[in-house]
């Protein structure tokens, strides 16, 4: 992985010293609220409902064991012994002291970690597919040119105080697990026709009050100009976007009101001025940060020491993890495994201190010592060995993470609700728990299949329930809270945004209107036939007459 | 107005003050909105005592005027907020896109933890908002001593 070099270093150090100096400045009070907000912001620290919140930057969701022991350390010293991975692959903390966050930031500078624009109106943390480098779909590993982006966005002076937050994402793959198509920006690798590799470049996707699928604006961007390019879109966006509502002022509504082609015609001007300058990434500093992220040093006869199909015979429980949690690998004799952070009774993403050192260890034994977060807001060890696997999921059985449900019912994305955030509505943890109650039943679960839940607990979307294949929203009138759902959601390359299927239900009535949702998609699914498949073949019709039967 | 401001990391005497759309422009130094500059040219050539311009990301396409405005000695950038954040691509585009050579001078929401983004973009005046130390403000230029964007040193 990116290791920090003397730049980087003095950079994320000398970050350390002007945030101490901020909150010195405020605590003093020479540094009013309204000042400090949105540099503490910039520097991930929110204030919320009951305490503030820290959220620590993980590029591109990728973590060495050191640095996720520093994080279960942290966890535990300045917090209740856990933290919470979010949908942008970030970790969060729930009740740190204000006064203590310059140390927090002191301890993760010691392992090369920041909180560097992990929130507001600036260009936040890259986000890509956790299983990049390992996946047989991919073209190219996405990592080295997250890195390039997160270098060149760290700290970006002009791009500082943009209209609203601006995400980016980049995937290798061609299967979309980094749900590009919902970003601000989304770079896509893709080869042209003459062979060459380089990127489909999306912009205006996001989800919020106006969830919006983002639109081509370049076919073929080769890649040394990346940054150029990305620079002109930011560009127009800084002075056009809409800086008067902030529910207008995320660039999907430039995209929306100037229309694609318009965009397209002011991009492609500035970016005539800027495309040949100091900007452009040459194949040289291309190949130098590929050398970051060289492949592992893979046993080449793991293939013949595998005896997965054996143990998989012998055990149903086991089979049934490998099956749902791990994922095919470039390389023979090995694989991807997830570890499910979606549990029946805490938040999903939730992580203690406690599996966080244990998942660190069995990163060092089985997975050359690296950890991946999930956009869906589990982990993965990416490169286990097929004669590894048996014991992996024993271990993880001691620190109960073996939860076989990854893509599954209980696999839910949930946001964390009324009792966390200072934004929602209504709470989501209780709902959570009760649509995990509602299913305990793995022989139904499994019979479902592939099914994304996401939940939020208000209109921001945090927990992304428009691109739930079923989408639950929470709100609150007059003290009642309610929750609407929405079917036919995806985040994937079929990017798409759910349909609401009528009115809300009451907290209490929410699983079993799922159930009957999908019994009604068990009853009419045709053979192998996935549940948003059917939606898309059915439509949304006979769903909701189900689900209000 | 400001007795005094930052020019080059110097706090040094301010002479000028800041004229609106319609006020009567005051003997001494002046800085006034580009459009009025633009319409009152004639009248502005006989001002006694120097004649700066002001622009705004509201009212201005930096695009449209840029390369006309370069034309000017001083150039007075407003934020109007701090987390207004247009003035820093008017700031680069004045700079290395039309050229601008003279003094680039932040006004309005203009404060210590935006210095160095502001210098960065090739700003090298600031109007430190009324009431703010002005040493604590030439502390913000030291911020960072490296950064990875490669923006040529344009002041």
């Amino acid at each position: 992985m990116y290791k920090y070099n003397e730049t980087d270093k003095t950079i994320i150090n000398e970050r350390v010293e002007q945030y101490r100096d901020q909150t010195k400045r405020h605590l003093a009070g020479t540094l009013p609220e309204e000042e400090f907000r949105p540099v503490r912001l910039q520097n991930g620290l929110y204030v919320q409902r009951f305490a503030p919140m820290l959220r620590v930057a993980i590029p591109y969701g990728l973590l060495s064991s050191t640095q996720l022991r520093m994080l279960g350390r942290i966890a535990e010293k300045y917090d209740r012994s856990y933290a919470h991975i979010s949908t942008r692959q970030n970790i969060q903390y729930n009740w740190p002291a204000l006064d203590t966050v310059p140390d927090i930031l002191a301890d993760l500078a010691s392992v090369e970690m920041h909180a560097v624009q992990t929130s507001g109106n600036c260009i936040r943390n890259t986000t890509t597919d956790a299983l990049a480098g390992t996946s047989p779909d991919e073209l190219e590993d996405p990592r080295p040119y997250c890195e390039i982006i997160r270098q060149w966005s760290t700290f970006h002076p002009e791009f500082a105080y943009l209209p609203r937050k601006f995400k980016i994402a980049v995937n290798g793959a061609t299967s979309d697990r980094a749900a590009v198509k919902l970003h601000d920006v989304g770079l896509y690798l893709v080869q042209n026709n003459a062979g060459e590799t380089g990127f489909a470049v999306y912009v205006g996707g996001g989800m919020g009050r106006t969830p919006l699928v983002s639109q081509c604006i370049q076919e073929f961007l080769p890649k040394e100009h990346m940054l150029s390019y990305i620079e002109a879109i930011l560009r127009v966006y800084n002075l056009q976007g809409n800086r008067d509502n902030k529910y207008k002022a995320r660039i999907k509504i430039l995209v929306k009101s100037l229309g694609i082609d318009k965009l397209r015609e002011l991009v492609d001007a500035e970016w005539a001025h800027i495309k040949d300058s100091s900007l452009k990434v040459t194949p040289e500093s291309i190949a130098a940060m590929q050398e970051f992220f060289p492949l592992p040093a893979y046993d080449t006869d793991a293939a013949a020491q595998s005896t997965l199909d054996a143990q998989k015979t012998d055990n149903v429980e086991f089979s049934r993890w490998v099956l749902n949690n791990t994922r095919k690998h470039k390389q023979a004799g090995y694989r991807s495994a997830y570890i499910s952070l979606a549990h029946a009774d805490r938040a999903p993403g939730d992580v203690t201190t406690a599996e966080m050192m244990g998942v660190a260890d069995l990163a060092d034994q089985y997975s050359f010592g690296e950890i991946r977060t999930t956009h869906d807001q589990n982990l993965v060890l990416a490169d286990v060995k097929e004669a590894d696997l048996f014991a992996l999921w024993e271990k993880l059985g001691e620190l109960d993470l073996a939860r076989a449900n990854i893509g599954l019912l209980t696999d839910m994305i949930c946001c964390p609700g009324w009792e966390f955030c200072a934004l929602a509505d209504a709470k989501t943890i209780p709902l959570a728990e009760k649509i995990n109650k509602h299913f305990d039943d793995v022989d139904y679960e499994h019979d479902v299949g592939e099914l994304q839940i996401k939940m939020s607990g208000c209109m921001n979307a945090c927990g992304h329930h428009h691109i739930g294949h079923i989408g639950i929203m929470g709100r609150e009138r007059k003290g009642v809270e309610s929750f609407t759902i929405q079917i036919g959601g995806s985040s994937a390359e079929d990017a798409m945004v759910g349909k609401v299927i009528g009115p809300s239900f009451e907290e209490d009535d929410v699983a079993p209107a799922i159930r009957r949702i999908l019994d009604f998609y068990i009853a009419e699914r045709r053979e192998e036939e996935s549940f948003l498949d059917a939606y898309k073949r059915i439509g949304i019709k006979p769903f909701k007459e189900a689900a209000y039967a | 107005m400001p007795k005094q401001f930052i020019k080059d990391q110097q706090i040094i005497a301010n002479s000028f003050s800041h004229v609106g759309l319609e006020e009567e422009i005051p003997t001494g130094d002046v800085i006034v909105p580009y459009s009025r500059f633009l319409a009152e040219q004639e009248q502005l050539a006989q001002h006694e005592g120097q004649v700066a311009v002001s622009v705004n990301g509201n009212d201005y396409d930096i695009y449209a005027i840029g390369e006309e405005l370069a034309k000017q000695t001083i150039i007075a950038l407003e934020f109007p907020a701090f987390v207004d954040g247009r003035c820093y691509s008017f700031a680069r585009l004045l700079r290395e896109r039309f050229g601008f050579k003279g003094e680039l001078r932040a006004y309005g929401n203009v404060l210590r933890d935006q210095a160095f983004y502001m210098h960065r973009c090739g700003i090298n005046a600031y109007e430190v908002e009324e009431g703010k130390d002005l040493e604590v403000f030439l502390e913000g230029f030291k911020d960072f001593s490296v950064s990875y964007q490669p923006i040529p040193r344009a002041i």
